[in-house]
């Protein structure tokens, strides 16, 4: 990360251009009721970056992930990925286009087997339609390049063995990673973690992050939000702070973090402390 | 004692319990496969009913009734599920219990006597004809080994060999689409919406695709059952979707052949009670018109067994109970 880093001539302020976006966000603002829940006036995610956003508990960051995924609708505001307008898209058709997110609380379907959970990852399956459904010579072929993706992910996963078993008897560490290897199964662009590392245990920690990083090398961008200090300072290239639906501030870790707004209105006595255990808004 | 064993195993392949196993592989579209509370089969049946016989009877062909039945299940599904589906799935019960009454009182109502024939409904000998014309077995009483039916007339053998092939046509329809990619994300909207709203599917239009597909076979169960009774509205009240919920978990939901095990087991069992209780309750205990409530209610407790001890059904997975959340 030398004369490659893409982030070297990005401003440390709040909204600061970035060299190449993948997601662009401009006055987003959600209210519920009469709480103003976010409030964006400018963000941009680098492509190809891993990009931190936290901030205190009840600041908005996980319903700005919901209204970036199409999980939820702002009042007014315009976002962009890949230079599409993602205004008033559905959930689906944001993923489709190659943006996929995972959630807070891991969403494995549990009676349905790993590999079953796999395949339902993939894109571009015919055999999805109705009336395809009736004739397996239309999707036979490409449900068997689905399943070798799906092994192949299993492997580097290591759930390979447990492809047959439903995922509900998986641990929840194991239900994390198997959440994150069906995003990837349809190859998207993105994916968007909302709190990867909750409720996982320290063993399987290193190895989710290894997976993290090990997708931004291959050029996948991710966004995620996180409460974990220890892994956002190791793995993210940006951190991007918000507090009462703003963002306040934008930096690399180590610097966003000596910044003494975002110790008061974050940090504060908690500084260097592990505030995973707290619950998000 | 004979008899009684002639008529447990008559009950086990007549039309009626070949049109209830047909209704649950509806409810096995809805419930099993997709997690839809659809508390409303007995509407889409009763549908199904009125749009066969009434189309037959201003003079259509069968086909077209048919299709007139189908047709109305369909826009009924579509009406239902526009509102609800985007809903969370509490929602559907509610509207589609509702909704089937509606039908049950609109079909009932006076003011439609003409169309529907109110309270009486529709007789059989209005609508029967041209399925019954199309009979290849002899115009009279046939008897195959100990049992004895009328080989064109209402319950007939005719209607046994078309009702169960039906049968047997939606059981393989529903072997191959949910063992299709389809299928499987139908399972994945059970399991969780979001997820599946996540990896990119329209989650909506699954969800009403599921919704049609099973009342439309509804619809077909009530074509069935009406050629082996008559179109009468109350016969198709709540109690009729609470029985095809029943056999479908006794069968297993989700499975294949679940709600046709079920279907046959629930109706022949009920008979076998009624009979054994004739026989061995005397008549100063128990009276002719009690053994009915009486049967009724000891299949009821069987049944409460069978949730306990065997929740997943005859035929399900015990290991896929482990994970209800």
């Amino acid at each position: 990360m030398t004369d490659t880093n893409p982030f070297a001539h990005v401003r440390h302020e709040p909204g600061a251009a970035k060299e190449d976006p993948i997601i662009i966000a401009d006055h987003v603002v959600r209210r519920f009721g009469g709480l103003t829940a976010v409030d964006v006036d400018h963000f941009e995610v680098q492509r190809q970056a891993i990009t931190a956003l936290i901030g205190p508990n009840g600041a908005g960051k996980s319903t700005f992930f919901n209204l970036l995924t199409g999980f939820d609708k702002p009042q007014h505001g315009e976002w962009h990925f890949n230079g599409r307008s993602m205004k008033g898209v559905s959930p689906a058709k944001v993923a489709r286009a190659g943006k996929v997110r995972t959630f807070q609380l891991t969403k494995a379907l549990n009676r349905m087997t790993v590999i079953e959970n796999m395949r339902l990852g993939a894109a571009a399956q015919r055999g999805e339609n109705l009336f395809a459904a009736f004739v397996p010579p239309l999707w036979r072929q490409r449900e068997a390049d689905i399943t070798e993706k799906a092994h192949e992910l299993l492997h580097r996963f290591t759930l390979y063995d447990k492809k047959d078993d439903f995922a509900g008897s998986l641990s929840g560490g194991q239900r994390k990673l198997l959440e994150m290897a069906r995003a990837l199964m349809s190859e998207p662009e993105m994916v968007m973690l909302d709190e990867p590392m909750a409720g996982v245990n320290p063993a399987l920690t290193e190895s989710l992050l290894d997976h993290i990083v090990k997708l931004k090398n291959e050029g996948v961008s991710v966004l995620f939000v996180e409460h974990d200090m220890h892994m956002v300072r190791r793995i993210s290239d940006w951190v991007v702070v918000m507090a009462e639906g703003r963002i306040i501030a934008e930096g690399p870790p180590d610097s966003v973090m000596r910044n003494p707004e975002v110790q008061e209105a974050y940090l504060g006595v908690h500084h260097d402390t592990d505030l995973s255990e707290e619950s998000t808004s | 004692m004979g008899d009684l064993l002639v008529d447990v195993l008559r009950e086990a392949f007549t039309p009626t319990t070949a049109a209830f196993a047909l209704a649950a592989i509806g409810l096995n579209f809805h419930f099993g496969l997709t997690g839809l509370l659809n508390m409303g089969q007995a509407g889409f049946m009763l549908l199904g009913m009125y749009g066969f016989a009434i189309t037959i009877r201003e003079g259509g062909s069968i086909w077209l009734a048919v299709l007139v039945a189908l047709a109305l299940a369909v826009a009924f599904g579509v009406l239902l599920g526009w509102p609800t589906l985007k809903l969370r799935g509490d929602y559907l019960a509610i509207v589609t219990i509702a909704a089937a009454e509606m039908v049950r009182y609109l079909g009932r109502s006076q003011n439609f006597n003409d169309l529907t024939g109110a309270s009486t409904g529709i007789r059989g000998n209005e609508f029967k004809g041209p399925f019954e014309n199309l009979s290849p077995f002899p115009d009279r009483m046939v008897e195959i080994g100990p049992f004895a039916l009328h080989g064109t007339r209402s319950t007939s053998w005719w209607l046994v060999v078309v009702a169960w092939s039906i049968v047997a046509i939606f059981v393989v329809v529903f072997w191959r689409l949910s063992r299709s990619p389809w299928g499987r994300v139908l399972k994945g909207i059970r399991e969780d919406e979001d997820a599946v709203r996540s990896l990119g599917k329209n989650v909506y239009s699954y969800k009403m695709q599921a919704l049609v597909i099973g009342g439309a076979i509804g619809a077909v169960a009530g074509v069935i059952w009406s050629l082996g009774a008559s179109v009468q509205p109350d016969s198709m009240g709540r109690p009729t979707t609470f029985w095809v919920w029943t056999l479908l978990l006794l069968g297993g939901a989700a499975t294949i052949f679940g709600p046709v095990l079920g279907s046959i087991l629930f109706w022949s069992s009920l008979v076998l009670v009624k009979g054994l209780a004739a026989l061995w309750i005397p008549d100063d205990v128990l009276s002719q018109q009690e053994l009915e409530p009486f049967s009724l209610v000891l299949v009821g407790i069987t049944l409460m067994g069978l949730v306990i001890f065997r929740p997943q059904g005859m035929l399900g997975d015990k290991r896929e109970l482990a994970f209800n959340d």
